[in-house]
């Protein structure tokens, strides 16, 4: 296979994907780097001093930064919580045999594949919406007083929202690691003895592991980057009791025009990626070899 | 015409050389296979002549001319892989035309040298069916359907009956000599099995990390294996090798006499030792016989009904004619030595 | 996981899975239902399930007074164009990688996925101003190339994982069968490759449609998909319950059509291999 003639075609051959994408890598950042250390904002963008390391202390000590940074880990921990754990009783439950089993595979499923501005719309105001939405009426129609949702729990109903997108991607990938696992083990392990709960926890969880430690890290890669979400429900706030370190950095640019401030913030937020990522990139690195 | 020499050639994978130097002469019609243990380079080899890999350095003559840069569709031979490698997308009858089509051969041509193909190799029944519905047997003769029709000026085979079956194997082998008869077309074969090997070859060619340890004829290799490594390799069972003093008896480093050439007897003999296991196979039996002279037991053939049992106490006396003798570097001494005492 | 199961477990658990199964889709469901009322009817208490007079009218209503299929065709242009962009500069790398991989094979693979994992917002600036300096911003041109260049890395390794699996001899017979490598693609590789190029076309058109960062922050109007038409339903005048559904599931319909077709692709293409 590895003739030299080939060998010269395959290098020509990658070429062009592997120079654009270095391209997009290190120009963009190399210049965010750059732009973080002037003192930079569009209303005056032809006077562009260096600062040095100001923007970063300005944008650190900044209390809405700690406020965004608290919400990103909570928007991400509190998703990740709720669809690993709901992922995998959602996906024991369809690993069993009941009638309509595709069907019901494909309403769990659905909420992937919705926009996440349609998402989020959908459950503001026809879900959240403490006159009209669905969930007040219920409460309502339970005797219990509706929630205002968008103002009184902002973080927790973006968390929702996001986690009812994450969710079936989550139970997807477990119920594929799921259905991997060979009867054989099973009936081995039930041969031994073993109760269902024994068999789940010493057998099954253990056979999944490895697709849930996909799933978190891959859902922290895009969770950290929850933008739209926020943007068409409470806009950060009240306050910046909704703001995540992505919504801030992008507010920072394209409404308050302060570029050399977003700058620092995306930084910043490269770094707290890079942490997820080497973890990530580790794991599947480990899998090509296999 | 097919005629194949190797002039020294090299092959790196990098740093490993998997190949140090090589020269190997294959002649127009011969049968050549090449043996060796799991990883000495018959693939390699095998590639190389094929153009399917780069050689580091060295010359590769086909028919005369140079082909060391030619590509694999150039050099005139034809392969059959291992694991078949036919297009799964393809009919049978579209697999065997590909090379033809690929030629630019003409539609009636085409036709006409495929149902040859597929009638002499019975799989007139198949030709519609895609590869996936085939058993393996008929996979394999897909296979070799697509490297006859091409008229090859040498066939190279890689490992191609190790899928099969052992009924089916024994079949196939048939198959491929008949066809090597008719054809007399070079054909070039690697193979781990000692029985493809033996009956097949006109001359068999033994590897070990990329080194020719010695070619010739079944035969010869079996009569005169050059050194204790050819000699423990080809033949089965395997020669027993022994060292020390048994071999000091013969003026040799090392002394080897197959099973086949040992007499036993439950009365008296050379060596005394305990039966381990005993092989009944039918038309043979195998001892494995535990003996002070040796540490590994010793591999006897006693008739299809000799009458021994694991425990017996039997004796065992080399052939002296059959014995062969090796020197402190393993190559063979000549002469057959004479037992001393 | 067939196994032989009382009658009554079999039940017990089709209602519950059901249960479970309808909670998760309700809002589509309810979404769906609502863009068939009226204002009137989409926002009466106690909501009505199914027993109100259903209507199109909303469905005509966004599009006169929207412009609706002007956004529909951006989506269109714009997940269709990083598509094909993108499979242009996959295909032959992941052929490369996959046929003749050298050492280095495996970290350009890792180096793209890292690649992937830069946030939006730390090259969000540049791009934002470079779109400005260019002329870009509200481009369609622009928008295909952003989307092109994120999603690049998921086309790679799932075009790579697939041709992973196609195995090595049988281009090796290809070529001693006289292929050239024109050939060697069109006649052999191709047909093989089909199904995977096909689900990888899939799930990118999927990601594209539904990228709700770029286009948000790169888009005002002309060259507007979707989501930033759906977003500009965010501060309301008056009644419109029912027209954001309409447009909503005009929105999402093709995408969660597209998306249950391709469930297994869509596994292993966001896994990046890792679950199959
Ligand atoms: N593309 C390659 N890159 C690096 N090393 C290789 C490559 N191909 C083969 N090798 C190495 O070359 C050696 C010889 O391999 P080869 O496949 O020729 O062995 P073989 O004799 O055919 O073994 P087997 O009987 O198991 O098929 C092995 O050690 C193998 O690991
Ligand atoms: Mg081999």
């Amino acid at each position: 296979m590895a003739t030299l003639h080939t060998k010269s075609a395959a290098r020509a051959m990658m070429a062009p994907a592997v120079i654009v994408l270095l391209i997009w890598m290190i120009v963009p950042l190399a210049m965010t780097l750059y732009f973080s250390t002037l003192n930079y904002t569009l209303y005056n963008p032809f006077s562009t001093p260096f600062v040095g390391f100001e923007n970063y202390s300005y944008f650190l000590t900044d209390p809405t930064f700690l406020a965004a940074l608290a919400n990103t880990l909570v928007l991400v921990l509190g998703v990740l919580a709720i669809t690993v754990g709901g992922g995998i009783l959602i996906a024991l439950l369809l690993d069993q045999d009941f009638y309509g089993v595709n069907i019901v595979r494909l309403l769990v499923i659905a909420p992937f594949f919705v926009m996440p501005t349609v998402a989020a719309l959908v459950w503001k105001n026809m879900m959240m919406n403490p006159v009209y939405g669905v969930i007040g009426q219920l409460l309502q129609s339970i005797g219990l007083a509706p929630i205002d949702w968008m103002t009184d729990v902002p973080l927790l109903s973006i968390v929702i929202i996001v986690a009812w997108q994450w969710l079936p991607f989550a139970t997807l990938i477990l119920l594929t690691a799921l259905q991997s696992l060979s009867m054989d083990q099973k009936e081995a392990a039930e041969m031994d003895g073993a109760k269902a709960l024994s068999i789940f926890w010493y057998i099954t969880l253990p056979h999944m592991s490895r697709a849930i430690t996909v799933v978190i890290l891959i859902q922290t890669i895009f969770l950290l980057s929850i933008y739209a979400e926020i943007l068409v429900t409470t806009q950060g706030g009240p306050g910046s009791q909704s703001t995540n370190i992505t919504y801030l950095v992008a507010q920072q640019a394209t409404s308050y025009g302060d570029i050399g401030a977003a700058s620092a913030g995306g930084i910043v937020a490269v770094i707290l990626a890079n942490i997820v990522a080497i973890f990530l990139v580790r794991l599947i690195g480990k899998n090509l070899d296999a | 015409m097919g005629q194949i020499h190797l002039e020294k050639v090299r092959k790196a994978f990098g740093d490993v050389v998997i190949i140090p130097e090589l020269d190997l002469q294959i002649e127009d019609g011969e049968f050549v296979v090449f043996v060796g243990p799991s990883g000495c380079g018959k693939s390699t080899l095998l590639r190389l002549i094929a153009g399917l890999e780069d050689v580091t350095g060295g010359k590769i003559v086909i028919d005369g001319k140079d082909a060391t840069t030619l590509p694999p569709a150039k050099r005139g031979l034809a392969m059959v892989f291992q694991s078949y490698a036919l297009y799964p997308h393809m009919s049978v009858r579209k697999n065997i035309a590909f090379p033809l089509k690929m030629a630019g051969m003409d539609k009636a041509e085409i036709d006409k040298r495929v149902d040859y193909a597929a009638k002499t190799l019975n799989l007139d029944n198949y030709i519609d069916r895609r590869p996936g519905q085939l058993s393996g047997g008929q996979r394999q003769r897909v296979a070799i359907g697509r490297a006859i029709v091409r008229e090859p000026e040498a066939f190279l085979f890689d490992e191609p009956l190790s899928n099969l079956d052992a009924a089916l194997r024994v079949g196939m082998r048939l198959e491929i000599s008949e066809l090597h008869q008719r054809l007399k077309t070079t054909m070039i074969y690697v193979t781990h099995d000692q029985v493809e090997a033996m009956t097949m070859a006109d001359k068999i060619v033994v590897l070990r990390a990329g080194n020719i340890e010695q070619v010739g004829s079944p035969l010869e290799l079996y009569l005169h294996p050059r050194n204790t490594f050819v000699a423990g390799f080809i033949g089965s069972p395997k020669m027993n090798l022994l060292g020390g003093n048994e071999a000091a008896k013969y003026q040799a480093a090392t002394m080897g006499v197959r099973p086949e050439h040992i007499r036993l007897s439950t009365a008296d003999g050379a060596w005394k030792g305990t039966v381990k296991v005993s092989e009944h196979l039918g038309s043979d039996t195998f001892l494995h016989v535990e003996s002070p002279v040796h540490d590994e037991p010793l591999t006897v053939r006693a008739g299809g009904e000799f009458p021994v049992h694991a425990g017996d106490v039997v004796y065992l006396t080399p052939e002296p004619d059959k014995v062969h003798r090796f020197d402190d570097k393993g190559l063979a001494m000549k002469g057959n030595g004479r037992a001393i005492g | 996981m067939a196994r032989n199961v009382t009658k009554g477990r079999k039940i017990g658990t089709t209602i519950l899975a059901w249960f479970v199964g309808l909670v998760i889709f309700f809002p589509i469901l309810w979404t769906f239902l609502t863009s068939f009322k009226t204002e009137l009817q989409a926002i009466s208490i106690p909501p009505v399930f199914v027993g109100f007079d259903w209507t199109l009218e909303n469905y005509a209503t966004i599009q006169t007074q929207s412009n609706y299929f002007h956004f529909m065709a951006n989506s269109i242009y714009l997940s269709l164009g990083s598509t094909a962009l993108g499979l242009i500069f996959a295909i032959p790398a992941a052929w490369a990688m996959a046929f003749s991989p050298t050492k280095r094979t495996k970290d350009v693979l890792l180096w793209m996925l890292s690649t992937k994992m830069l946030p939006a917002v730390g090259v969000l600036i540049p791009v934002y101003l470079m779109f400005i300096r260019f002329g870009l911003l509200d481009s369609r041109l622009g928008l295909i190339v952003v989307l092109f260049l994120i999603n690049l890395p998921i086309i790679v390794w799932m075009l790579y994982t697939y041709f992973k699996e196609i195995p090595g001899e049988i281009l090796e017979a290809a070529r001693m069968d006289g292929a050239s490598l024109r050939k060697e693609i069109t006649q052999v590789l191709a047909p093989m490759a089909v199904p995977g190029i096909a689900s990888t076309i899939l799930l990118n058109v999927i990601l594209s449609w539904n990228e709700a960062f770029w286009t948000l922050n790169l888009t005002t109007s002309n060259a507007a998909p979707l989501t930033a038409f759906i977003a500009s339903f965010s501060s309301p005048q008056g009644n419109f319950y029912a027209k954001l559904s309409a447009a909503s599931m005009l929105a999402i319909a093709p995408i969660l059509i597209v998306g249950w077709f391709s469930q297994k692709q869509l596994v292993r293409g966001l896994t990046f291999g890792a679950v199959k």
